[in-house]
């Protein structure tokens, strides 16, 4: 059979690596893709949420009775409408979850834990009608103090957000109650004589803040459950089987009730994986007989979706003069939010991961205080852990005197090293990043012959002195993810093939999926008709996330590719009254093996009604099964800090990464792109700001403050491409690790500029000012 | 109480009922079907509702709907010209300038009125006139490649 199959291996291709248009450009460009808030549908009903004015506060009562007699209100929904959880657990994909917990986020159970959290639902004939319902819910609250530290919530005595909880402290359960709900643990090798073998330690600790995801699309969702118990449900998401899970789990109906039909989403990078909508428009639309859509504003986007968390980390890493680290000590406690369930775990994984260090220990803690539960973004808990580890390795390679690329060769890991978890990495392209970025010409570049974009506005001498620049580097770690993938193609007459599939496509992937199925049929991008579909026309796919899908769903489609292939040399050979074996197929030209005869993948699909109908196939795959590539990433920074106001700039960004083969490079680069944006976000700018009541301060786009055009340069990405022995094509994830290295790398460039490090973010104005004014006294 | 509203819209002139209180955006929108133009923030403060007034950019989330009474609109939906692409539009898709594609109705509306008035803008123009529409996917790196690509097809050679 293999012999038969032109099959995918590396080596030249006709698709892979092209830029070809994107299959949903046109749409996106003329507007008319609908994304969830685009939905129009008969006889809806507009809902709006309630939500705590609250940080911390116990829920006397609710009364709605006001709001249900006004003109227009067809229906209120509070926690009581969801069916009895009890103590029911779920395993939605990443480890069993209480239902309770599950509900308790969506609509607020006996307590409301964090400002925003949702109270209530309403129900109207218009959005405005709801908006002034909300106001007429009579809720009672006895107001608690919150609690909005991290290292204050796990102090004993400390407001405890959830009575019951009870540490689970390296497996056993803890007796009192408490904020923190794990304390989780990796070792490997002998910590105490790595740091013997040291002749220097250093031991610092880090801040960073709470920050959110910022797609510009607010959560949608709409639903309609009519009268047979059927519940469709139209949402952006970056699942639409992961909305059906949650959904069945908290309405306690089989998922085969439930169908998910996930429109265009307008940016996820993790935060539209969890529901919240969803399931309150369910019970608004069961209770009226009528669909509901609800809309978030971009207030309720900040205060009652999941950000990802402020972090304390503590690094403490030996180092020899040679430059070689002997131990490697961290101490990570990652707000949770209101419930369990940071992303703690991931930034124990990261935090050493691009380096080859013998002893090491990992103490990690999950921590409520009265935040919103926490979600993913892109590459969940490892930006935090970099930024800490990064910043103490430059520390060490001033100390030693070795250049920062240099002391990344020494310490690096490769094929073989084993990760603190236990992982033996397969080949990797971690050093690989380094010699790319080593090798740039940014690299060597004067950093004084830049042009200064402030330079023009500077009047005078002695400002144009107080420009200081600093040229930074820092590498970055992410695991990337497998799962599960279903994907369904079929060759139509035309020679044309439609590609059925689960995945929603965020930023391009319906074309990095086809793209792979068109290089193994010897096709082009644009003969491959790829569509996403609902939960009920497809077979189960895991989440938009963990940078898989072009990995996973790629794997996916090569697969249904190959079993297209064996189909059509079977119709080949009955159109040519041969067996099969007598048939070979190169680049998508079927021929007899013997001469004379030969097709064209188009030819023989105008013939398939001659030879046994139509070729149509499906499949699945467990992508963990193949071999997950593992992302690195080196990036080098050069900024301005205006020592007289503490801003800084971004003068030159590069940033080389280790993406196996890029499939579509465009992407590709725009992957890195964005991810580098909001790592510079991140770095100088953002967080969540919180007044001692435990009400946020900035949450509108004007005072959270995201970067914008005029605040970033081009931003070059260099794409490094070690392939991944797990995919045929060498596919890794590329889609998280961009956004790992821009705080540290920023941070240690600022250090360069001004001669001393900042170890908190964001690394604003202010705090640099802070740490010039210092430094100077 | 509802008003009515008569206006050119992507050059047709168009009438409808709204209240006084509806913004463009909900006009357009939930008035008009028209759903290209995006809601971002409602505050004037992300772009992806960017709409043209008169020829003049505006976030049509914080323009009255009254207000465009015998003016000219222009949105994303009357950027293509009978069935073909503006250069923008056409730019945008070959340099894989969207990635969600959410924000990208509001930055081809903004990028036209910055080459209406700099038919051939710099980077650092482009970039200014750009800063009230975020992106959170693409950096704004092949964003700004493709407007200044854009420039000379859009000016006609000009």
């Amino acid at each position: 059979m293999s012999a038969k199959t032109s099959g995918a291996k590396i080596g030249t291709y006709q698709v892979i690596g092209t830029r070809p248009i994107r299959h949903d450009g046109v749409e996106k460009v003329t507007g008319r893709a609908l994304y969830g808030a685009d939905l129009q549908m008969a006889g809806l009903l507009h809902g709006r949420v309630l939500r705590s004015p609250h940080a911390h506060a116990r829920i006397l009562s609710i009364d709605a009775s006001a709001a249900l007699s006004m003109p227009g209100v067809k229906a209120v929904v509070t926690t009581a409408d969801f069916p009895g959880s009890g103590n029911r657990v779920a395993d939605l994909g990443e480890g069993t979850i209480k239902v309770r917990d599950l509900c308790a986020n969506v609509l607020a159970g006996e307590k409301a834990l964090y400002r925003g959290h949702a109270i209530a639902g309403v129900a109207a004939t218009t959005p405005q009608v709801a908006s002034e319902a909300l106001k007429r819910i009579r809720v009672e609250y006895e107001v608690l103090p919150p609690v909005m530290d991290v290292l204050e919530a796990m102090k004993p005595g400390a407001p405890i957000l959830q009575p019951d909880l009870r540490t689970e402290d390296l497996g056993e359960k803890g007796s009192t109650p408490t904020n923190v709900a794990k304390h989780l643990r990796f070792e490997k090798g002998d910590i105490a004589q790595g740091f013997r073998e040291a002749e220097r330690i250093f031991e610092e600790e880090f801040k960073t803040s709470m920050v959110h995801q910022g797609y510009i699309e607010p959560h949608n969702g709409t639903a309609l459950w009519n009268p047979g118990g059927e519940l469709t449900i139209w949402t952006s998401t970056q699942g639409a089987f992961t909305v059906r899970d949650q959904v069945a789990t908290m309405l306690d109906v089989p998922v085969s009730r439930v169908k998910v039909v996930p429109m265009e989403i307008g940016g996820g990078f993790g935060g539209k994986i969890p529901v919240y909508l969803e399931p309150v428009a369910a019970l608004l639309s069961r209770k009226t007989g009528r669909p509901v859509k609800l809309l978030m504003d971009r207030t309720e986007v900040f205060e009652g979706t999941g950000p990802t968390p402020g972090t304390v980390i503590r690094v403490k890493m030996g180092a020899r003069k040679d430059g070689r680290i002997t131990a490697a000590q961290a101490w990570l406690a990652y707000e949770a939010g209101a419930f369990a369930g940071s992303p703690v775990v991931c930034g124990m994984m990261c935090i050493f991961a691009p380096y080859d260090v013998a002893h090491q220990l990992i103490d990690g803690y999950d921590v409520l205080l009265n935040k919103p539960k926490t979600a993913p973004y892109r590459a969940p808990g490892a930006t935090s852990a970099a930024f800490a580890t990064e910043t103490v390795l430059d520390q060490i390679s001033e100390w030693a005197g070795i250049d920062p690329m240099k002391i990344r060769r020494l310490n690096g890991a490769k094929e073989g090293t084993r990760r603190v978890d236990g992982l033996v990495y397969p080949r990797i392209g971690y050093l690989e990043t380094v010699e790319a970025a080593c090798g740039h010409p940014h690299w060597t570049a004067d950093i004084e012959k830049l042009p200064s974009p402030q330079a023009h506005t500077v009047s005078t001498k002695a400002h144009r002195a107080n420009l200081l620049h600093g040229r930074g580097v820092a590498s970055g770690f992410w695991f990337n993810i497998g799962l599960k993938s279903s994907c369904m193609a079929s060759v139509n007459p035309d020679g044309t093939v439609c590609l059925v599939e689960g995945s929603t496509d965020i930023g391009g992937t319906r074309t990095s999926v086809a793209m792979q199925l068109a290089e193994v049929l010897g096709i082009s991008a644009e003969d491959v008709k790829p569509q996403v579909v609902d939960t009920n026309t497809v077979g189960y796919t895991d989440v938009t996330g963990g940078s898989r899908v072009t990995f996973a769903t790629g794997l996916a489609a090569i697969e249904a590719a190959r079993q297209i292939e064996r189909q059509m040399i079977d119709r080949a050979a009955a159109l040519w009254e041969v067996k099969p074996g007598d048939v070979e197929v190169s680049r998508g030209c079927y021929r007899l093996r013997a001469g004379g005869k030969s097709l064209t993948f188009k030819e023989l699909s105008g013939k398939l009604s001659d030879c046994g109908g139509p070729v149509v196939t499906q499949v699945t795959v467990d992508a963990d099964k193949h071999g997950v590539g593992c992302g690195f990433a080196t990036h080098v920074v050069d900024v301005e800090v205006d020592a007289d106001t503490g801003k800084v700039t971004i003068l030159r960004y590069t940033a080389t990464q280790d993406v196996g083969k890029a499939i579509h490079p465009a992407y590709v680069e725009g992957q890195i792109q964005g991810g580098v944006a909001q790592g510079i976000g991140w770095a100088l700018n953002e967080e969540y700001y919180y007044d001692l009541q435990g009400r946020m301060q900035n949450s509108s786009f004007l005072d959270y403050r995201m970067p914008t055009a005029l605040d970033l340069p081009m931003i070059e990405a260099v794409l490094v491409e070690v392939p991944n022995p797990g995919h045929p094509f060498g596919v890794r994830g590329v889609g998280e690790v961009p956004i790992v290295p821009p705080p540290a790398a920023i941070a240690n460039a600022i250090s360069r500029a001004i001669g001393t490090r900042l170890r908190t973010l964001p690394m604003s104005p202010a705090r640099v000012l802070e740490a010039i004014l210092k430094r100077s006294r | 109480m509802k008003s009515h509203l008569t206006f050119e819209l992507n050059g047709e002139a168009t009438e409808t009922f709204c209240e006084p209180r509806q913004s463009l955006l909900e006009v357009l929108r939930d008035e008009l079907k028209l759903t290209g133009s995006k809601e971002g923030c409602n505050n004037g403060n992300c772009g992806a509702c960017s709409v043209l007034l008169d020829g003049r950019v505006v976030n049509s989330c914080i323009v009255f709907g009254l207000e465009a009474q015998g003016r000219k609109v222009t949105t994303i939906e009357g950027l293509a010209e009978g069935g073909t692409l503006h250069p923008l539009q056409q730019k945008f898709l070959e340099h894989a300038a969207l990635q969600c594609g959410i924000c990208t109705p509001g930055f081809l509306v903004a990028a036209k009125a910055l080459l209406d008035v700099h038919p051939h803008p710099t980077e650092a123009q482009a970039r200014a006139w750009l800063a009230g529409n975020l992106c959170r996917c693409t950096g704004y790196d092949k964003i700004i490649r493709a407007v200044l690509d854009a420039a000379p097809s859009a000016s006609g050679g000009k």
